[in-house]
């Protein structure tokens, strides 16, 4: 068992952010002791996992059927998860807040999923795999954990095309494979822009499986809202049964998360709008780690904003950018004129002007970064929000002339007609308008290389974890880790811990029990009771826009240091006059959201302190004030190649700062450029 | 625009339900149908009324969780899902009704939702292909036709929104069969378990009280997917193989 450090107020100096660095979020949180990753034998990083998996304890098959797993979401991480434990024969509970499994948001995914099958015999291997992942991550994953995923990829494809899964493929029958997201190898396997809702629907078929062989019991239109935490251990969640508000208690010998993201605190995101990190959340109130919470991927290529009852924002496939050129007038006085109007001397095709070489093909954040900027200097187009034009053209003019229409509509015509129904524009006439949208955490709560958080007996895997994808993720690579976890790694590691059972069976009147149930109820009682003025979303809209505003694309100290007031003062006031109508004994979606809403107040604050602590600029996160000459991010290894995990202290404490300390044994840290 | 809007409310699955009627102003072509109803919604709660409760998650078409009968029709008058319809769709002074999905296998829960499980059990039935996570054979080593892997995947779109149920006069799931039905008949992988797949699903189908087909066609024409109606021409071709088969 892994041993975690109780909260110390000492540190180890060597790990605190010396010179020019400074310390800015000092008084915003207290450091606490290191801790490192104690399950990832040693060895050559291409034996670890093959090493983890001969140590880790086995369960023998009869004594599976005694041992209780809660998965908690079912998306490609839950499902999945699920289906192969119920598989296992373990006494499997899987939970969702949808009406079915089959609605996890992994069903949105668009392009694709990377394996190092090496089926182009272009020079493809686990370990390219694993070194363009640590690479796109900005050196900022745990190299233990992306060699695995890049290990366990191959046999994921095999899995879903034996599931029935219809990839792509040629003539000859093999499946197709396309490159993504700027590697230079082809390891993508698809289906057409509907990848993620092809895999989903295999791993849902999986777990139904399941239901009807007696393994796997399904709770759906069912939200977790607290973890029970018995001596230590996780033993169970206390769930509200949504249709009927029921409080029910679910006891298990291992709790899974499989929850997925947060983007939503954003208000705004690519993201569901059920999507929430209470979860997690939850989980880590009670001890679970919180790692890189600022990590954030804002994805270039996503439909503007339109006005403010937006409730979602819309993703446009990135591979549209292989094609279109993105540009913005290069006066301000342009920008309400018809695009068409607009003579080429007087377009700004900023992105290939500033990286020549790259030009409209450099990574997500320097893309999404690069639009913000050029709407900031008022050269934005398309509708004014808020006394700005959030967004930049993407142009198909010049590839229509070389492709001719048809060309065009071959590889483009869905997204095309997607585009106009949104908007009412037919982009094969008038330039496509883009922003950028927040897309994907990267952050989530820390797990060590079984991905086990530091509350022993909580697994959490997928988007919900921290651990493959650094500080920016590749395309194509969070199915692959959804899919990497709940298939073939969870399944592993979990046994080890399942194999100290039996537990002690947890009576339902244990202190732990009903502490955790009284709080749910509490917290729903004071929604109920509040008597506020102002709804749950009009709250949501406005952190979201705090957040996206000071802990979005651009993070300065000052405007952090400012979010963090906003965000206090906002949350005071939410408590104070939040309205919520109705009963918990029925359907009350108010008070759903007025649960999930609290819990983005308390993460917001926590992402602004990470991001706030994190002088440097790395993948998705970037800090003004750590920037080349040329404005382009900059890395500082020496002080925080780390993990930075958080610990929750109480609700009027800061909270307590352990780091790890990221090596690399099988690559060399180096600084990305796309110039 | 200004609109009038007819909403059946029903405060849960063992009271009656009735129609109410809402005027809502300001409302700009741009939004989608359930921002619309969000608006209304944020109007509802100023005025400390209960607001009105819909399913939606994804919002981009995709998870099959929205699904409103519009004027009566399933998802309204565009093929798409009600997410993705528009408000540039209606005009200014329009009258819009507004009801959950009819249908006796999906009991009203609350104003607009519905209960799906018998999709879920349908699927539990059969709509899978057994094999156990680690027992898969090298990808490569079963090549799939290109056509066949093609038709596999335009039927395999199914999102499970119900509205083929929804249109349908006779209350049938058959179009939400066939597609799965077809998906997996026509791969290789999906063979072994043809016949139990489908006498499985069918008898799941009937038991949870959904309609024969008649070839009527009202799904396959509010299906957002546009899954074919030769769908269920191949559950039936299906379902006979299986009884000569002797089941």
């Amino acid at each position: 068992m892994t041993e975690f450090p109780d909260t110390t107020t000492t540190s180890d100096p060597s790990h605190d952010a010396p010179g020019e660095h400074g310390d800015d979020a000092a008084g915003y949180y207290t450091p606490g002791a290191p801790i490192a990753d104690t399950k990832a034998p040693g060895g050559p990083v291409n034996e670890r996992w093959n090493t983890r998996k001969f140590e880790a304890r086995l369960v023998n098959p009869a004594n599976r059927r005694k041992l209780s797993v809660i998965i908690v979401g079912t998306g490609l991480a839950g499902a999945s998860a699920a289906a192969t434990l119920g598989e296992a024969g373990y006494v499997v509970k899987s939970f969702c807040y949808q009406d079915s499994p089959r609605r996890a948001h992994s069903i949105a995914a668009q392009g694709g999923i990377n394996a190092a099958k090496n089926y182009k015999e272009d020079g493809d291997s686990v370990h390219r795999l694993f070194y363009d992942t640590v690479k796109g991550g900005d050196y900022r994953s745990r190299e233990s954990n992306v060699y695995r995923l890049a290990e366990v990829s191959v046999n994921i494809i095999d899995q879903c095309v034996a599931q029935g899964v219809p990839f792509a493929r040629e003539y000859g029958g093999l499946l197709d494979n396309r490159s993504f997201g700027g590697v230079q190898v082809s390891r993508t396997f698809y289906a057409r822009g509907q990848t993620g809702q092809q895999l989903l629907l295999g791993a849902y078929q999986a777990l139904e499986r399941q239901v009807a062989a007696g393994t796997v019991t399904t709770y759906t239109r069912h939200e977790m809202l607290e973890v029970i935490v018995v001596d230590g251990k996780a033993r169970g969640i206390i769930a509200r049964d949504m249709v009927t508000g029921e409080i029910e208690t679910h006891l298990a010998d291992v709790v899974v998360l499989a929850s997925g993201g947060y983007g939503n605190v954003f208000y705004l995101s690519t993201n569901a709008m059920g999507c929430n990190v209470t979860a997690s959340w939850r989980a880590h109130r009670k001890g679970a780690y919180m790692a890189n919470p600022c990590y954030t991927q804002i994805h270039p290529t996503c439909i503007p904003v339109s006005g403010s009852h937006q409730s979602k924002l819309t993703l446009m496939s990135e591979s549209l950018r292989n094609d279109g050129r993105i540009w913005v007038p290069k006066k301000k006085s342009d920008c309400e004129k018809d695009p068409r109007d607009i003579p080429e001397e007087d377009r700004d095709y900023y992105l290939e002007r500033i990286y020549p070489s790259f030009g409209n093909l450099v990574p997500r954040d320097i893309a999404s970064r690069a639009a913000k900027n050029v709407c900031d200097e008022g050269r934005g187009v398309g509708p004014e929000v808020d006394g700005v034009r959030r967004g930049v053209y993407l142009d198909f003019g010049a590839a229509i002339e070389r492709l001719g229409k048809a060309g065009i509509e071959e590889k483009y015509d869905n997204l095309f007609d997607m585009y106009e129904r949104i908007t009412g524009e037919n982009p094969y006439e008038v330039p496509m308008r883009i922003y950028p949208a927040v897309h994907y955490v990267m952050g989530g709560l820390w797990v060590d290389y079984d991905l086990q958080s530091s509350i022993p007996g909580l697994f959490v895997t997928g988007e919900a974890n921290f651990s493959d994808h650094g500080a920016n993720r590749l395309g194509a690579s969070a199915l692959m880790q959804g899919l990497a976890d709940g298939y073939f790694v969870l399944p592993h590691t979990i046994r080890d811990y399942l194999a100290d059972g039996p537990f002690e069976k947890v009576p339902a009147d244990h202190p732990a029990v009903v502490e955790a149930e009284q709080a749910v109820r509490s917290r729903i009682d004071h929604f109920l009771t509040n008597n506020g003025t102002r709804s749950v979303d009009s709250y949501h809209r406005e952190l979201g826009n705090i957040m996206w505003e000071y802990c979005g694309m651009e993070r300065t100290e000052d405007g952090l240091k400012k979010a963090i007031d906003l965000i206090r003062t906002l949350k005071d006031d939410f408590h104070r006059n939040v309205k919520v109508l109705g009963t918990n004994e029925s359907i009350n979606q108010s008070l759903e959201k007025a649960g999930r809403v609290a819990d983005f107040f308390e993460l917001g604050e926590l992402m602004c302190i990470d991001a706030l602590n994190r002088r440097e600029s790395c993948g998705g996160h970037f800090r003004g004030e750590s920037q080349t000459e040329d404005g382009e991010a900059l890395r500082h290894d020496e002080t925080f190649a780390y993990v930075a995990a958080w610990e929750f202290a109480g609700d009027d404490e800061p909270p307590v700062l352990h780091k790890e300390d990221l090596v690399y044994t099988a690559i060399e840290m180096k600084q990305r450029s796309y110039k | 625009m200004r609109l009038t809007l007819k909403i059946w409310r029903q405060p849960n699955a063992e009271s009656a339900g009735a129609m109410h009627t809402y005027e809502i102003d300001g409302v700009s072509e741009d939004m989608s149908f359930l921002e619309m109803l969000d608006v209304l919604n944020e109007d509802l709660i100023a005025k400390d009324e209960d607001p009105v409760a819909f399913d939606s998650d994804c919002r981009e078409g995709i998870c099959g969780m929205c699904g409103l009968m519009i004027n009566g029709q399933a998802h309204g008058p565009e093929v798409t899902t009600t997410c993705q319809l528009h408000m540039r769709s209606f005009k200014d002074g329009d009258e819009i009704v507004i009801e959950p999905w009819r249908a006796d296998a999906f009991p009203v829960m609350k104003d607009l939702v519905v209960d799906r499980g018998a999709f879920d059990r349908i699927i539990q039935a059969g709509g899978f292909i057994s094999v156990n996570t680690g027992s898969a054979p090298e990808a490569h080593s079963v090549p799939v036709p290109r056509d066949d892997a093609m038709r596999a995947f335009n039927v395999a779109t199914c999102i499970g929104c119900g509205a083929c149920v929804a249109a349908c006069p006779n209350g049938s799931a058959s179009l939400f069969m066939g597609a799965k039905i077809t998906h997996l008949g026509e791969l290789p992988q999906g063979q072994p378990e043809r016949d139990n797949r489908v006498v499985g699903m069918v008898a799941q189908h009937d038991a949870e009280g959904f309609g024969g087909c008649t070839n009527i066609g009202e799904c396959t024409a509010a299906c957002p997917k546009e899954i074919p109606l030769d769908v269920i021409s191949r559950l039936n071709w299906d379902l006979h193989a299986a009884m000569r088969h002797g089941h």
